[in-house]
């Protein structure tokens, strides 16, 4: 079984990168599209506050592989039109984007009132308040459910190897393909992933113990 | 009174269906300290939080050395950078501290001054020192409000607000969430401040606090002014009002 895995190693490493990529464009897009649509579900005035309620209700109720195939095959009918490739990363990023607008909804709307307040009373602008008030206490409660999106988000780029998106799964059933021997890749396969995603979650409570400045 | 530093005219102000200030007319001179005492639901509150524009009103007008506060014009909200400058004018303390929790009591104090002033770090820092002297805990600088009784927070509360030098310091029961044993300390600053002439405006159920420290008692029932005088004068007559007479009748023990 050793002798398996060790051949299938060299082929898996373009597999690999594309996981990599394909998280990371995820992670990175649906942070900052994820924390602009939050403000603006939050502060925004009541028509983009519907809006962006609509996008995230909507996002979240349908199952990430239907939304997968819907932008690969539906897009293209709306004159939208991309490779395997970036509409995996379109649909993988919008229902991310969907979870970090919930997370920041929940870690800014915990800051009481009384905050905003005190900031509006010593003279900082709407800006200011959240830099400097808002979003240094929210940080604390964001982070812990945001990492683990990220690494719910490594394992949810298993599902572009349905569009023929040569990623770690993809590259692992082509050498299946080859082989025959599923079993010692699958476990291959899988801790692959279980490193990568062991890793950032270590990673997350190192961060989260950092960010516990504060008591409850 | 001439040139009054505060001077609110008219005010109205509704939630919804209730009018918790109808017509409120109200002057605060230079160096003055009015308290406003009254039941809950009188409107106190609100009006002070009318005066720095936490909350906007309906009609009237607020102004402050003559600068209207939340309307550049009637029906004409200012824009968001001026309201936040003209905030800075006053300094408000609040009844839960509102302290911020990620910051040491010395940050809570730079953190306006920085920004809002421009002062560089090591001049708002000597600034946080000396008003946290003041309040008697300079040796707590460097400690988190977490780490701080309600009234070494709420001392800090009151620096934070004064290092700013507001033209008025609002007051908004201050020593309500204070344990009994905790509200001296924090009154005596407060003493300390007006008798150096800071111009104060605040609402308060420490009746014996207010007539020893203010210059003026505000008495409100149902959104409006309903009695005002010389402390101890209005206190002596306030049979003259009966809706005076009966709130305080609940406070007597205490003041007498």
């Amino acid at each position: 079984m050793l002798e398996q895995i060790v051949y299938a190693i060299p082929f898996l490493f373009g597999g690999l990168w594309v996981t990599l990529v394909v998280s990371a464009l995820t992670v990175g897009i649906s942070l900052v599209a994820g924390v602009l649509l939050g403000c603006a579900l939050i502060y925004g005035a009541l028509p983009l506050r519907l809006l962006v309620r609509l996008f995230s209700d909507t996002i979240r109720g349908i199952p990430i592989l239907v939304l997968l195939f819907f932008v690969y095959y539906g897009f293209p009918a709306i004159g939208i039109d991309f490779d395997a490739f970036w509409a995996a990363v379109t649909a993988l990023t919008l229902f991310k984007t969907a979870q970090v607008i919930e997370y920041l909804r929940g870690a800014v709307q915990s800051i009481p009132r009384g905050q905003t307040e005190a900031g509006m009373a010593i003279g900082l602008t709407f800006a200011e308040r959240l830099r400097y008030v808002i979003f240094p206490q929210a940080l604390r409660r964001f982070l812990p459910p945001w990492i683990n999106g990220v690494t719910d988000a490594v394992k949810g780029s298993a599902l572009v190897s349905l569009l023929g998106v040569t990623d770690l799964m993809h590259s692992i059933n082509q050498v299946i393909g080859r082989t025959y021997e599923a079993l010692p890749l699958y476990i291959l396969g899988a801790f692959i992933y279980f490193v990568i995603n062991y890793s950032l979650s270590a990673l997350s409570r190192r961060l989260e113990r950092r960010f516990s400045f504060m008591q409850a | 009174m001439t040139d009054p530093l505060l001077s609110i005219r008219g005010l109205r102000k509704s939630f919804g269906e209730i009018e918790v200030l109808k017509d409120v007319d109200l002057d605060v001179g230079r160096g003055e300290v009015v308290t406003v005492i009254g039941p809950s639901g009188s409107g106190k509150t609100t009006l002070l939080r009318c005066v720095n524009f936490l909350e906007s009103y309906d009609a009237g007008s607020i102004r402050i050395d003559g600068e209207e506060v939340g309307f550049s014009a009637p029906g004409q909200r200012r824009n968001e950078r001026t309201l936040a400058r003209m905030r800075a004018e006053t300094g408000m303390v609040f009844q839960s501290f509102n302290l911020f929790p990620h910051l040491t009591a010395a940050e809570n104090i730079m953190l306006g001054l920085r920004k809002v002033r421009r002062k560089s770090r090591d001049e708002a820092r000597a600034i946080a020192e000396t008003w946290l002297d003041r309040v008697g805990l300079a040796h707590k600088a460097d400690s988190l409000p977490a780490e701080l009784s309600g009234g070494q927070q709420q001392r800090v509360g009151i620096a934070r607000a004064v290092a700013m030098e507001p033209k008025v310091l609002l007051l908004d029961e201050i020593t309500s969430a204070l344990d009994p044993e905790l509200v001296g300390e924090v009154l005596e600053v407060v003493r300390a401040l007006a008798a150096e002439g800071m111009t104060m405006l605040m609402v308060t159920h420490e009746i014996a606090f207010a007539r020893d420290a203010s210059s003026r008692i505000v008495f409100m029932a149902d959104g409006r002014i309903a009695a005002e005088g010389e402390p101890r004068e209005l206190l002596a007559n306030a049979d003259d009002y009966p809706r005076l007479a009966a709130f305080l009748a609940r406070f007597r023990a205490s003041y007498f």
